[in-house]
């Protein structure tokens, strides 16, 4: 199939939707997020029935452990690569495909970064004894911090494929659903943490 | 690729490969029809096994390890792998049909959905040859199943993983297909009722099946990899489990009866010859029923001791879903009353549905009273009850359906004599069987008992339960039988086979050409294919567009590659906690394996292919003779 040439005129406004198979990926990425959001509030009700649960005499608690400080700016990375992929989204609709791959890097940068984070702030708790088997607190902690950085691999995966297939090639109506869809799952992540960081540190270390 | 107008006739390779790759939704629905088939066999043998044990009291036949084996291999896969795939089967052939679309909107995942299924269907399975099969009931409570020796249990939980997230997959392709895909004109309150249910069902799998998911994700990395989430020395809480599955259990239940109920929907006006009765109604009803199961679940677990206030909100919000079902019920008789009744085999099944399912539905308001449910619980009046409802809604629905669209599925006909012979046999040996069950529940037989005591006055009635057992399977080996015969019955080669049809599917020309539509249909108003006939119309549709060009997917064998690495890496985790060493790798491996070929996916385009109007013209010739599609 050969691929229609655009200039930034006659790119339409909504390039994500303008063919068939555009509009069955969005609705099809906002009907995934819908169960994807259904799978965390299970996650989420588990660790709040067994947080601070654990065997008789455990020393871990959500405010031994949790520190703001490290959460603050792992949810501030997060956050702002939910805005470097708008920039991208923006530059998308203005037919500027330079400007897409480069705001998708900085996205994947900084998603890099609150993974390095996520890591090390695991690493640290199991080094003191807080490892995913000590106790039904720890389990539902990890998973559901895990469940969730375990999207955001497959976010950086997705979009970093994304990036080198596309990189040389410009926008078309074929990759522009796919960018979209990617942001969108991008947004949904960052959401969660939101809720992460409320549900777990938050509350965790102020009551 | 199937674009090839006149096709030769194909080597076995060839003919596999076509299936193992194909991305069509009409072979997918056969795959779906035929794998369906198989499980509700396997799972039908177990169930007369049981029976054969219960038939007399203080039986040996089975022991007791391998009855509690037996009725958890039953459940799961009556559910999970025999009922769910054979609607899925339907779903597939005739949705796209009904709204006038060429394929689903994702025929790529629609494949996908099946290999995952199927593989994990086949991992579940395979338990039976490698050290014994899960043993704690389909509902697997934790404080059962966390420490159930040997691997039945992890078999259970990674088999289930898979075919779910194969489920959960076809579930967002069929929502996505509903909303974007209809031909012009097909509103949504012009959608047939099947179409309707599929959405309902689909949303239904859509938020039903992540809590299995979470579910069966801690209660396989508590007993493969050491977590806590259900061991209370350590913290954990086995009510937990509870809560999940039934949270996606009980809507389960609607996943699977809102199909039926749709296809019910369509065959009685059908053989009714009338305009089904209260249409919006019955799209109202639908939603919600769909709505109200979720807000049920607990009434699985009021003898947990949730509290009177719990039982009480869940006993009501039970009752209240008896509302919209009656709806249904009373909508479904409206049509019949009155209508020039045709019997054909799919109605004599509707006809039979509506009192069985009737009596199900009325035992299951009977347990939605909380306390009457503390008597009930766990007897075999629960196994009556739900028995009626899925046999007597969902299978017969199932069987109905088999003969209804077995033209459109195949262009071969089942035959209608052998048709009846089964419906009697069969729907005489399902009340046989189930009716009495009630009486031994009340009279306080325990469910899920391997054998029981003589002269309690249970003999009678476990004897005759078994007989109608018996008679069960032989009305299933007829249907087998006449799938069997319909291979040399005559090609259909007509459109319209029933002479009534009223909803798209029965508009296309038999057998149905691989894109579907030659031209995309205009739908005019409620029933195309009624509306078009009323009106003289020999094509028996409009068109949308001229003849042009049309776009298809291309085949894949990617699916069942992503779904062959998920099936290796479930091995590795299954032997994980016997510390072997070559678990984890295999792990990675199997995961490596789905994630390499989800990357390709992702780098390489997949534009589909177009089928020229010379072709189309071309394949027409072949399939209808000259003059093509007239």
């Amino acid at each position: 199939m050969e691929e229609t040439k655009f200039t930034p005129q006659t790119w339409p406004n909504h390039a994500e939707q303008a063919t068939a198979e555009g509009k069955n990926k969005f609705v099809g990425i906002w009907i995934f997020i819908c169960s994807d959001i259904v799978l965390f509030a299970s996650v989420f009700a588990t660790y709040l029935s067994l947080r601070n649960q654990g065997p008789a005499g455990m020393e871990f608690s959500t405010q031994s452990l949790f520190e703001l400080p490290l959460a603050f700016v792992m949810t501030m990375l997060l956050l702002t690569s939910s805005l470097t992929s708008v920039y991208a989204m923006y530059h998308m609709k203005n037919y500027n495909a330079k400007g897409v791959i480069t705001w998708m890097a900085i996205t994947v940068l900084l998603g890099l970064g609150f993974l390095g984070l996520e890591i090390y702030e695991f690493r640290h708790y199991v080094h003191i004894g807080f490892g995913y088997t000590q106790s039904a607190f720890s389990s539902a902690f990890f998973t559901l911090v895990g469940t969730h950085g375990l999207h955001v691999i497959i976010g950086l995966v997705w979009i970093t494929c994304l990036i080198f297939r596309n990189a040389k090639r410009g926008l078309s109506l074929y990759n522009a659903p796919k960018f979209y869809a990617a942001s969108i799952y991008w947004h949904f992540i960052d959401v969660v943490w939101v809720f992460i960081f409320t549900v777990v540190y938050l509350m965790g270390v102020l009551g | 690729m199937s674009s090839v107008a006149v096709s030769k006739k194909k080597g076995f390779g060839a003919v596999l490969w076509d299936y193992l790759t194909t991305v069509d939704h009409k072979k997918l629905g056969v795959m779906y029809l035929f794998a369906g088939v198989l499980f509700f066999a396997i799972a039908g043998f177990e169930a007369l096994l049981m029976r054969i044990q219960l038939m007399v009291p203080n039986n040996d036949f089975i022991s007791a390890g391998l009855f509690n084996e037996l009725l958890t291999m039953h459940g799961t896969t009556m559910l999970f792998l025999a009922a769910t795939p054979l609607l899925f089967g339907f779903m597939n052939a005739i949705v796209p049909l009904q709204i006038g679309a060429r394929d689903v909107a994702f025929p790529f995942l629609n494949s996908l959905g099946f290999w995952l299924f199927f593989l994990g269907a086949l991992f579940l399975h395979l338990s039976f040859f490698m050290g014994g099969a899960p043993d704690a009931g389909w509902t697997s409570y934790a404080s059962l199943s966390l420490y159930s020796p040997g691997h039945g249990i992890d078999f259970y939980v990674l088999g289930l993983q898979i075919s779910g997230a194969g489920t959960l997959i076809s579930g967002i392709n069929f929502i996505v297909t509903i909303i974007t895909m209809r031909a012009p004109g097909m509103t949504f309150m012009r959608m047939p009722l099947f179409t309707w249910t599929t959405l309902i069902s689909s949303s239904l799998i859509l938020f039903a099946f992540p809590p299995l998911t979470v579910g069966l994700f801690f209660m396989l990395v508590d007993r493969m990899f050491g977590a806590n989430f259900f061991d209370h020395t350590m913290g954990g809480n086995t009510i937990i489990w509870e809560h999940l599955f039934w949270i996606f259990g009980h809507p389960e239940v609607y996943i699977l009866v809102l199909p039926a109920f749709g296809l019910f929907s369509e065959i009685i006006p059908v053989f009714a010859r009338k305009r089904l009765f209260g249409y919006s109604s019955m799209v109202f009803a639908t939603i919600l029923i769909g709505f109200l199961g979720f807000m049920v679940w607990a009434h699985h677990m009021f003898t947990v001791g949730m509290g009177p206030t719990a039982n009480a909100i869940f006993a009501i919000a039970t009752m209240a879903i008896a509302v919209p079902t009656g709806m249904k019920v009373f909508n479904w008789i409206l049509t019949i009353w009155g209508g020039s009744i045709k019997v054909t085999v799919p109605m004599i099944y509707a006809l039979g549905f509506i009192p069985s399912f009737v009596a199900g539905g009325v035992t299951g308001v009977m347990m939605a009273t909380a306390p009457l449910d503390y008597q009930l619980h766990d007897s075999y009046f629960i196994v009556a009850h739900f028995h009626y409802v899925i046999v007597g809604g969902i299978v017969t629905a199932i069987f109905a359906s088999m003969h209804y669209y077995w033209p459109i599925m195949f262009n071969r006909t089942l035959n209608e004599k052998l048709g009846f012979v089964t419906f009697w046999v069969f729907f005489i040996g399902f009340h046989l069987t189930f009716f009495l069950q009630h009486f031994l529940g009340l009279m306080g037989m325990p469910r899920r008992v391997f054998t029981f005591q003589a002269d309690q006055g249970w003999d009678l009635f476990n004897y005759i339960s078994s007989i109608g057992a018996i008679m069960m399977a032989i009305g299933v080996v007829l249907l087998v039988i006449n799938v069997l015969l319909s291979v040399k019955t005559p090609p259909v080669n007509r459109r319209d086979y029933w002479g009534d049809g009223r909803s798209l599917e029965w508009s296309i020309q038999l057998p149905v050409p691989f894109y579907n539509f030659k031209q995309t249909p205009l739908v005019r108003g409620f029933d195309p294919c009624w509306l078009e006939k009323q009106e003289g119309n020999k094509e028996m549709m409009t068109y949308a567009e001229p003849l042009g060009d049309i776009h298809m997917p291309n085949n894949s064998i990617l699916p069942l590659i992503m779904s062959i690495g998920l099936f290796i890496a479930a091995f590795g985790a299954l032997y994980h906690p016997d510390g072997v060493s070559w678990s984890v790798p295999v792990i990675v491996i199997g995961l490596g394996i789905t994630v390499l070929a989800m990357i390709t996916r992702s780098v390489k385009d997949d534009h589909g292919f177009h089928v020229h109007v010379e072709e189309v013209i071309a394949t027409e010739e072949h399939l209808y003779g000259k003059g093509g599609n007239k």
